[in-house]
């Protein structure tokens, strides 16, 4: 159970650890090959998506809806931009928005249930969302199966070349980095709070005037604002989207980088998403197997959930406290040797 | 639509309602004693149409051999999947599902491994068929689909009733600890359930293989059918999941015939959101599980 902490003083380890990180983020995609580049700026997207659907599970929700849901930003963004030519950040605004929006609208149905009952629900929800893309009546609007194509790509601004995927890398990392530092607020603050209350109580949390639809359809719609967001990130950079796109299967591998990482801290499914990718860009491209990946996703998930119940998140504190561990021991031998030379 | 027409639905619809409800009662079943969303369902119904492709369509064994082969076959999967995933993961209220998904991954990758991603070709076992007055036709392939789903699910629902394991079943369905407390065996009980609603699943996919498109993919549209069914009859309910398998393939098979597939999804995907409004525990459910 995630404690709410209380870190009013940054300590310089802390600053240290940031400056290294940011470091490290700017300088990674010159060191790596274009099609590298090409899937670092689809991790960072990934990175979003993720924390993103946390917030959801941070009320105790688990929804089935949410690669729809970042497909609505998507698709809203894409078409603004196509149809209606608005400029493109706007677009992705506008697609945000509008997943937020059907996230709001789906809510009612929805948060009628709980639990399995939600979990599927929400499924249905979505494929109904993603089916109305396919339907044949619809296709001068959606593109039926094929999905729209010819997306406007982000318009240079000044000298910078968006289409080069370590500047759009930059754009994403900003976008990213202020969603991830809003969702993070929204989770220390009071709201997020009442979302932990109203996954562990939600009875107490009721009967001390905690108005729950009203919070679960909140974090419901924040989750589907930054989910759209990143649909609408990804729409933008790919440059064509399809309804297959945003199937089951890329809401298992959203489940996936969630579980796998660990949903009890902020870090935990950034660690998963970025672990996963790394093992299966690095080992699997190398290895030279394609059609074993899902399988493999799948022994990691089935691996995951049997021994590490806490996601990677859960080595981090072991880690840590080899380390820490180790300071205290001096500390404690010096405390001794205090303690002796007073004594004596 | 013409008298002949609307005839020749309703017998397609019962072709449909029969694999549906084959496919639903076992998830049901699943869930109800186990607790577990089980949600490799697709992929077992998959496995089952794939024993089928190796040993009939491949091998040349005899039809019934091969629907006999999926029986047993999916089922020894589904207490596979009983001990190493559901076992360890009962004090875990998301990990059954979780590990469910992996395993569907497994199963998916090891039939494209296998047999590769394209449609596989089965022939029917058999060219007969019935021709009722007007011109509706009834393939003895699809005959043998109706039958196993009569004969099937009566032989369950006694099993259910009338033998002692039926009844521990139905007890471990109501109440776990309750039914351990009276000296049944949870382990026992699970393989079972597992055992029989895997073997439901494979014997679907078994006999529907030369009728439907066979692929690696084939279970995800097969898992949405089964999560409409069994949560508009309501989660634990296995009269209510065969009442709506009916219910649901006939509404399905009457809209894909007048306008198209995809509409009809969303149609079913519809009815099923309307009933969780009105009533979420679903028409025939009983009160959620605490």
């Amino acid at each position: 159970m995630p404690k709410p902490e209380n870190n009013n003083k940054v300590s310089s380890t802390w600053f240290i650890g940031f400056v290294l990180l940011a470091g490290i983020l700017v300088a990674l995609p010159h060191v790596l090959s274009f099609s590298q580049q090409e899937i670092l700026v689809l991790l960072v997207i990934n990175v979003l998506l993720v924390c993103s659907y946390r917030l959801l599970t941070l009320t105790g929700e688990w929804s089935l809806a949410h690669a729809v849901i970042m497909g609505v930003g998507a698709y809203a963004s894409a078409l603004a931009a196509k149809k209606l030519e608005f400029p493109v950040p706007l677009c992705m605004l506008i697609g945000a928005s509008t997943a937020g929006f059907v996230a709001f609208l789906l809510s009612f149905p929805l948060f009628r249930m709980k639990g399995f009952y939600f979990l599927i629900a929400s499924f249905a929800a979505g494929e109904v969302i993603r089916l109305s893309w396919k339907w044949s009546d619809l296709t001068f609007l959606f593109g039926g199966p094929k999905g729209l194509k010819r997306i406007p790509p982000v318009p240079d601004f000044l000298t910078i070349d968006f289409y080069e995927p370590v500047n759009y890398y930059y754009l994403c990392l900003i976008v990213v980095a202020v969603s991830l530092l809003i969702l993070y607020r929204i989770e220390k603050s009071r709201i997020g709070l009442t979302f932990h209350a109203i996954h562990w109580q939600d009875k107490l949390a009721e009967s001390v005037g905690v108005n729950t639809f009203r919070y679960r359809m909140l974090a419901f719609v924040i989750s589907a604002f930054f989910a759209g967001l990143a649909g609408a990130l990804y729409a933008h950079y790919v440059g064509a989207i399809a309804p297959n796109r945003f199937s089951v299967e890329e809401m298992v591998y959203i489940l996936i980088w969630a579980i796998v990482g660990g949903t009890a801290t902020f870090y935990g499914p950034i660690i998963g998403v970025v672990a996963l990718t790394v093992l299966n860009e690095v080992v699997l491209r190398s290895l030279g197997v394609d059609e074993m990946r899902p399988m493999f996703y799948g022994a990691v998930l089935i691996v995951a959930i049997l021994f590490m119940p806490n996601g990677l998140e859960g080595l981090v504190p072991k880690i840590k406290g080899w380390f820490v561990g180790r300071r205290k021991d001096n500390e404690r031998t010096l405390q001794k040797q205090l303690d002796d030379a007073t004594a004596g | 639509m013409s008298v002949e027409l609307f005839l020749q639905t309703v017998v397609n619809s019962t072709y449909a309602a029969s694999y549906m409800a084959l496919i639903a009662v076992g998830f049901v079943l699943i869930f109800g004693v186990m607790g577990v969303v089980n949600f490799a369902h697709g992929e077992l119904y998959m496995a089952g149409a794939y024993t089928v492709v190796a040993l009939y369509a491949d091998q040349g064994f005899p039809f019934f051999i091969a629907v006999a082969a999926g029986l047993v076959f999916v089922g020894v999967l589904g207490l596979l999947m009983e001990f190493a995933l559901f076992r360890p993961l009962r004090d875990n209220p998301l990990g059954g599902l979780i590990a469910s998904i992996g395993f569907l991954l497994i199963l998916q990758t090891i039939a494209v491994l296998g047999f590769g991603v394209r449609m596989e070709n089965v022939p029917p076992s058999t060219q007969e068929k019935f021709v009722f007055l007007g011109g509706v036709v009834l393939t003895y392939q699809r005959l043998y689909v109706i039958l196993a789903a009569v004969g099937l699910l009566s032989a369950l629902w006694f099993f259910l009733r009338k033998s002692k394991f039926g009844w521990a079943l139905r007890a471990c369905a109501q109440d776990r600890e309750a039914a351990a407390l009276q000296g049944m065996s949870i382990n026992q009980t699970a393989r079972l359930a597992m055992f029989i609603g895997a073997a439901l699943a494979g014997v679907a996919g078994a006999l529907t293989a030369p009728l439907v498109s066979t692929t690696p993919f084939m279970g995800h549209s097969v898992i949405v059918t089964a999560f409409i069914i069994v949560i508009v009859g309501g989660l634990g309910s296995l009269e209510g999941a065969v009442l709506v398998a009916i219910l649901y393939a006939f509404v399905h098979t009457f809209v894909t015939t007048v306008y198209d597939g995809t509409l009809a999804n969303i149609v079913g995907l519809l009815l099923m959101l309307a009933v969780l409004i009105v009533k979420p525990t679903g028409l025939f459910g009983a009160k959620e599980r605490a």
